[in-house]
């Protein structure tokens, strides 16, 4: 098992590489020169060539692409045009606030998602089913930006239960954190919902049920645990969905995290944050997925063994 | 291998059937699958109302008249006007022209590049297979959204960008999963015969192949839609897709978005037509994957 693991983080190494590699071009292939852009149009010659030499701009572009690389490499992502600061400073104050949104988000839609899967896969095909289903498609079908507005309606203007926006207060990371658990707890429920269903044909629920065992331990000690393995799973790999609807969320609740970063970041033309940005919730995204193959393989005692 | 098995005897089937029995056939398929149908109404409803929408409309979408501004629905503007004084019904409308043309053609784009690409890689095997599907694992690694956004911010707001940057961006599901049904039908029999008879290889790939893999196809097809209009609408909503003046739903919710407690109604028209849209697409995928894969249907 630990060498399946070590070989996941092995592959990962180039698929790393291939991210900063890619997004190092498509920023590079913009129109303009980046210093003039920075500096604005009118700016003497010389003052550009003497900025250019000092942010290595001049050199060729594979000779700057290893030496991005080998200073992301030691957590050094460049120094941002606009704020001129180092950008891993930048993402590194962000990211708390982020991590805190994702957190809270990721309760919101296991908690929501489990149950509402389980009580609809327990009433199947009734009409609680078909409700919960509908909720589910309509969570998955809802722009994040419709929800996060919808709610700040009727939570915050109507019923001013919640602060409209905010991040300090425990109370105004409520609606976020519902805005963006929302969509990840539509496709958890339908997941939850059909892996029950599957598992409950097994021979073995037969032979627990055959054995006079009640219902609720049936699914409790036998449905329940097969059932989750591959949601468990999800639940990780959804962290790449959730950081791209953090982006929304962060911006309408405005909360200073890495999504409203990368937005500013194209707002203020600032190449090195937004490269900085993305390339560092990639990251999380890789490891993301590797947590979620890693815990498969931990979880599931037929895969362990196959290895 | 055993859904591929079903697969090819229900398109042998498919061909053996009469006329009348076609026509029984859809009236069944209707019957059990009415969401479906009834979203595939609703789909080319909007369809025709998007094509159509200069006769549709009363109004011009984009003709300003500030003393009309942020009025409230009533019988001449069903919906209201924004803050510009713009029929909010008609701006509605004219949106379904631009969501449904990027929930099609990017979508489709980028469906060709991953199917050729999944072609390539599963039947050829080896080192292009491996570096095919290394970059498709390196496309998945990204957060869709932010990949779009380095595209946009390269090439600059706009329709057309988004275009690209979806095209761009989607294509690695797509061959990933083609890829796996040209390696399990590569090892067909038939296919193996059509290579002992010296057929090239691009004969198999287009004749014997890639007529198998329609079905999944369409099925991805119909299921991707919903996800390039809702990138849409969120590259315009957070200001790097669609630009003003254009009716793209995104970029109405966002310029409402001021009114959100003074005029509900204004955010909420666009909001709820790209839902109806995103629905009707789920459920006519889920319906379409029913139809086209009986395997999946009896889990």
């Amino acid at each position: 098992m630990v060498k399946n693991i070590l070989k996941r983080i092995l592959i990962s190494i180039p698929v790393l590489i291939g991210v900063v590699l890619i997004i190092f071009i498509m920023l590079r292939v913009v129109p303009g020169d980046p210093v003039t852009t920075m500096l604005g149009e009118h700016v003497n010659q010389t003052v550009i060539d003497k900025i250019s030499k000092e942010m290595g701009l001049d050199k060729p572009l594979y000779i700057q692409f290893f030496t991005y690389i080998s200073h992301a490499i030691r957590g050094d992502f460049g120094t941002s045009y606009r704020m001129n600061r180092n950008v891993t400073g930048i993402i590194l104050d962000a990211f708390p606030n982020t991590v805190r949104l994702a957190v809270c988000a990721a309760v919101v839609s296991w908690i929501v998602g489990i149950a509402a899967g389980i009580f609809a896969a327990v009433n199947k095909n009734n009409i609680l089913d078909r409700l919960f289903m509908g909720g589910a498609l309509l969570g998955v079908s809802m722009p994040v930006f419709m929800i996060a507005l919808v709610l700040q309606y009727l939570f915050a203007y109507k019923l001013k239960i919640f602060p409209v926006s905010g991040y300090e207060t425990a109370a105004s990371m409520v609606l976020p954190s519902i805005v963006l658990g929302w969509n990840s707890a539509g496709s958890i429920a339908r997941m939850t919902r059909s892996n029950i269903l599957e598992v409950m044909q097994e021979d073995y629920i037969r032979t627990a049920r055959a054995k006079g065992l009640l219902e609720f331990a049936v699914m409790k000690s036998h449905a329940l645990k097969n059932a989750m393995l591959p949601v468990v799973t999800m639940m990780a790999l959804q962290i790449s969905s959730m950081l791209s609807g953090a982006v929304i969320t962060e911006n309408i609740f405005g909360i200073p995290g890495i999504g409203r970063l990368a937005v500013n970041a194209i707002e203020t033309r600032d190449m090195p944050l937004l490269q900085g940005t993305v390339i560092f919730t990639t990251i999380l995204v890789i490891f993301g997925n590797l947590i979620a193959d890693s815990l498969y393989s931990i979880l599931d005692p037929r895969i362990r063994k196959e290895i | 291998m055993n859904k591929d098995t079903k697969q090819t005897e229900q398109s042998f089937g498919s061909e053996i059937g009469t006329e009348e029995s076609l026509f029984e056939k859809c009236k069944n398929i209707i019957k059990h699958n009415k969401l479906a149908f009834f979203s595939l109404i609703v789909i080319i409803l909007i369809i025709l109302c998007a094509i159509f929408a200069n006769v549709v409309c009363r109004y011009n979408p984009y003709t300003q008249s500030l003393k009309d501004r942020l009025l409230a629905p009533s019988f001449a503007h069903p919906l209201g006007t924004d803050e510009l004084g713009r029929d909010t019904l008609t701006r509605v409308i004219f949106g379904a022209r631009v969501s449904l043309t990027i929930g099609l053609i990017p979508t489709l784009i980028s469906m060709i590049i991953g199917t050729i690409l999944g072609l390539i890689a599963g039947y050829f095997g080896g080192k292009i297979d491996f570096a095919i599907m290394r970059l498709a694992d390196i496309m998945l690694a990204f957060p869709s959204l932010l990949l779009a956004m380095v595209v946009m911010y390269t090439m600059g707001g706009g329709l057309i960008n988004i275009f690209i940057a979806l095209s761009l961006v989607n294509w690695a599901s797509t061959s990933r999963v083609v890829r796996s049904e040209t390696l399990s039908l590569s090892k067909k029999e038939y296919v193996e015969a059509a290579k002992s008879m010296g057929v090239g290889n691009a004969t198999i790939i287009f004749r014997h192949i890639l007529p198998n893999c329609i079905p999944t196809l369409v099925v991805l097809f119909t299921l991707s839609i919903p996800s390039a209009i809702l990138s849409e609408s969120s590259l315009s909503f957070l200001g790097v897709g669609a630009q003003p003046p254009t009716a793209s739903w995104g970029l109405m919710v966002v310029s409402a978005k001021k009114y959100l407690f003074t005029q509900p109604v204004l955010v909420l028209s666009p909001a709820i037509a790209i839902m109806i849209v995103v629905l009707a697409f789920n459920f006519l995928g889920d319906g379409l994957r029913d139809i086209l894969d009986p395997y999946l249907k009896e889990q």
